[in-house]
């Protein structure tokens, strides 16, 4: 544990800046993600969680902030540059390549750890066979360990909504990841589906790969995170463990109103 | 040839007899479609053209989802390359030029091919830098632009130096020379002559079965899906890392390239090119030709081009006599009613196939394979 915790953190971002505006979606925001930790990020609905995430990963440009990945400064300026340093994610409405199989799939996801070109495609050169037989080889590996190995050869469409989830972070993890960020995987899945990811979920924390997890799931979080941050209004009001920002009585107030947050209150919604 | 019948998948020997049953049959055609006279064959030579050209806009617009309007714009570069290469134009029109090399240009077809390659690949790069950012219809508009301004530069670049000779065209082109074989003369094997065409035809037919192979390697490798990936989800794919920049471009290059070898061909088949064989109509129908086949499905692409390029012959040779045996005259000319009959398959496809004739098979949706996975996963 000591040794895991002198250790650069997986992801270390400071100071985040993002502005829409007229809006302060995000206003000086910072995780610290230790390794092998599942880390939620939680926050009433417009918390600007998922802009955080966006910014993260690269899709959209911050105002300001510093990023580390694993020690190494990166700059998320470009979605395949971030995902080229370690970091892969899923949507929050899914986006998997609707026609293509869920084999294919995750096999898009090897493309960042493979090197084969085009001309040792149209020569099918001995390197670009063999890395083939392993993106292949890797992917099937992947759907089976999310559970939807059975649904190989199906175009990614006519997969149940609760598949098309995993596979989507099989995708994710076909990429290598040091960090594997979720925006609301439980979003519209039954309460059966939210216990087999949340099976899935330590599993692969289990197997060493840290996780961000963004979550409107309170319960979900509570029992899978190690530690949680909770952002209202782009600010974050609360950092630790789920049992200390439970008790916490900024996020009561955020969640659930309370005398000082008259405009945040339940009671006001005609 | 799995990938043209499926159900050969799991039977290696019948597929190899299927190649040579194919493969015969591509080779005889010319002998038992040119008992009808060359014309035939050389509708057929054209064919093969159209089958690479469809196949290398499928790249483009097939594979990785970005419709080009102006594709006929890279056939025009390959053939005016060719045609400025292996003809007296150049030598003529500049003095210089004409000193450097007494014997006129004669270009070896090694080198063309290549070069006809490589210049409609880095014009593929000049089209497809600025259209990055854009999808859809506004793609559309600027390839379509992109085709357009070629071919009214080929049309007016005859002042102040005459380089295309303008709207005249280019004539006197060298047909291929292969080891000796002039490619514009009747060649004596002995058991067989074979006419101009059908050398022609033999070598359209040799560089088609290339892109054919280049094609599917391409499909089924890194790069295709990637190319699939953008197309299906451009965020999506970035978010895998893909560098839909460079993935995009080299969809352009390698698309152009055959456009670029194909138009090289047709200038030495022809032996003359002029700016109207590369009007606005012919991107149009070679995108026809994708779209009513089925559009990333390379066996469909074939079968469009080979119906869209075929059909107008056929038009040709039936309409007119037809015509004059039911009412003694010509009321309605070939060409009008070959667009008539487009329009008319184009609507009748996209309401009744909107796939294409030869879609890519689905996967996954019939129900009963559906039922069939479910219970193996039960048991």
């Amino acid at each position: 544990m000591s040794a895991a915790a002198s250790e650069a953190p997986v992801l270390r971002a400071a100071g985040v800046n993002k502005r829409f505006g007229g809006l302060q979606a995000l206003a000086d925001v910072g995780v610290t993600i230790r390794s092998g930790q599942i880390y939620g990020l939680i926050g009433p609905n417009g918390a600007g969680k998922t802009t955080f995430f966006n910014v993260i990963t690269g899709l959209y440009t911050p105002d300001s902030g510093s990023f580390e990945l694993a020690g190494r400064p990166y700059s998320p300026s470009e979605p395949h540059r971030v995902a080229q340093a370690g970091i892969a994610r899923t949507f929050q409405n899914i986006r998997l390549f609707p026609e293509m199989t869920a084999l294919e799939n995750v096999m898009v996801g090897r493309h960042v750890r493979t090197r084969a070109t085009a001309l040792g495609a149209v020569l099918r050169t001995r390197s670009q066979r063999s890395e083939e037989a392993a993106i292949r080889a890797r992917a099937l590996e992947l759907l089976d360990y999310v559970g939807v190995r059975r649904y190989a050869d199906f175009q990614a469409r006519t997969l149940a909504y609760g598949d098309q989830r995993r596979l989507e972070i099989a995708r994710a993890l076909a990429t290598d990841p040091k960090l594997l960020a979720l925006d609301e995987p439980a979003a519209g899945m039954n309460a059966t589906e939210k216990l087999s990811l949340r099976e899935l979920l330590s599993h692969i924390r289990g197997d060493g790969t840290t996780i961000l997890l963004i979550e409107h799931d309170v319960k979900l979080v509570m029992g899978l995170c190690d530690r949680v941050t909770v952002l209202d209004y782009g600010k974050i009001i609360a950092e630790g463990t789920p049992a200390e920002v439970q008790r916490d009585p900024a996020v009561i107030t955020a969640y659930l109103g309370g005398p000082q947050g008259g405009a945040a209150a339940p009671q006001t919604v005609s | 040839m799995t990938l043209f019948f499926p159900s050969l998948r799991n039977r290696p020997g019948a597929a190899i007899a299927a190649t040579f049953v194919v493969a015969a049959v591509l080779v005889a055609l010319p002998f038992v479609v040119g008992t009808m006279g060359n014309a035939w064959v050389r509708a057929l030579a054209f064919a093969a053209l159209y089958v690479m050209l469809a196949l290398g806009l499928n790249i483009v617009v097939g594979f990785a989802g970005l419709l080009d309007l102006g594709y006929i714009a890279f056939y025009a570069v390959g053939a005016y390359m060719y045609a400025l290469l292996a003809s007296p134009h150049l030598t003529s029109n500049f003095p210089a030029l004409a000193a450097m090399f007494p014997q006129g240009f004669h270009n070896s077809i090694w080198m063309v091919i290549p070069l006809g390659a490589a210049l409609a690949a880095m014009f593929g790069v000049i089209l497809g830098y600025p259209v990055l950012k854009l999808r859809g219809d506004y793609l559309a508009i600027v390839t379509l632009g992109f085709g357009e301004i070629i071919r009214i530069f080929l049309n007016n670049l005859n002042a102040p130096l005459n380089l295309t000779n303008g709207p005249q065209g280019i004539t006197l082109i060298d047909p291929v020379h292969i080891v000796g074989v002039n490619f514009a003369r009747t060649l004596d094997l002995g058991f067989v002559k074979l006419p101009s065409v059908y050398l022609y035809y033999y070598l359209f037919l040799l560089l088609t079965v290339i892109t054919v192979v280049v094609c599917i390697r391409l499909q089924d490798s890194r790069l295709g899906r990637a190319w699939m990936a953008i197309r299906e989800d451009d965020i999506a794919a970035k978010a895998m890392g893909i560098n839909v920049r460079n993935v995009k471009l080299l969809a352009f290059a390698l698309g152009a390239t055959f456009g670029g070898v194909a138009g090289a061909m047709f200038a030495a088949f022809q032996g003359f090119v002029s700016p109207e064989s590369f009007s606005l109509m012919e991107s149009i129908i070679v995108l026809a030709m994708v779209v009513l086949g089925g559009i990333g499905h390379i066996p469909g692409v074939i079968l469009g081009a080979v119906l869209l390029s075929v059909f107008p012959e056929l038009l040709r040779h039936t309409v007119v006599p037809v015509q004059e045996q039911l009412f003694g005259r010509v009321l309605i000319d070939a060409e009008v009613l070959r667009m008539m009959i487009y329009g008319l398959a184009m609507v009748v496809i996209m309401l009744y196939r909107p796939k294409g004739l030869w879609p890519a098979p689905e996967h996954g949706v019939n129900p009963t394979t559906r039922d069939d996975a479910r219970a193996g996963a039960a048991g």
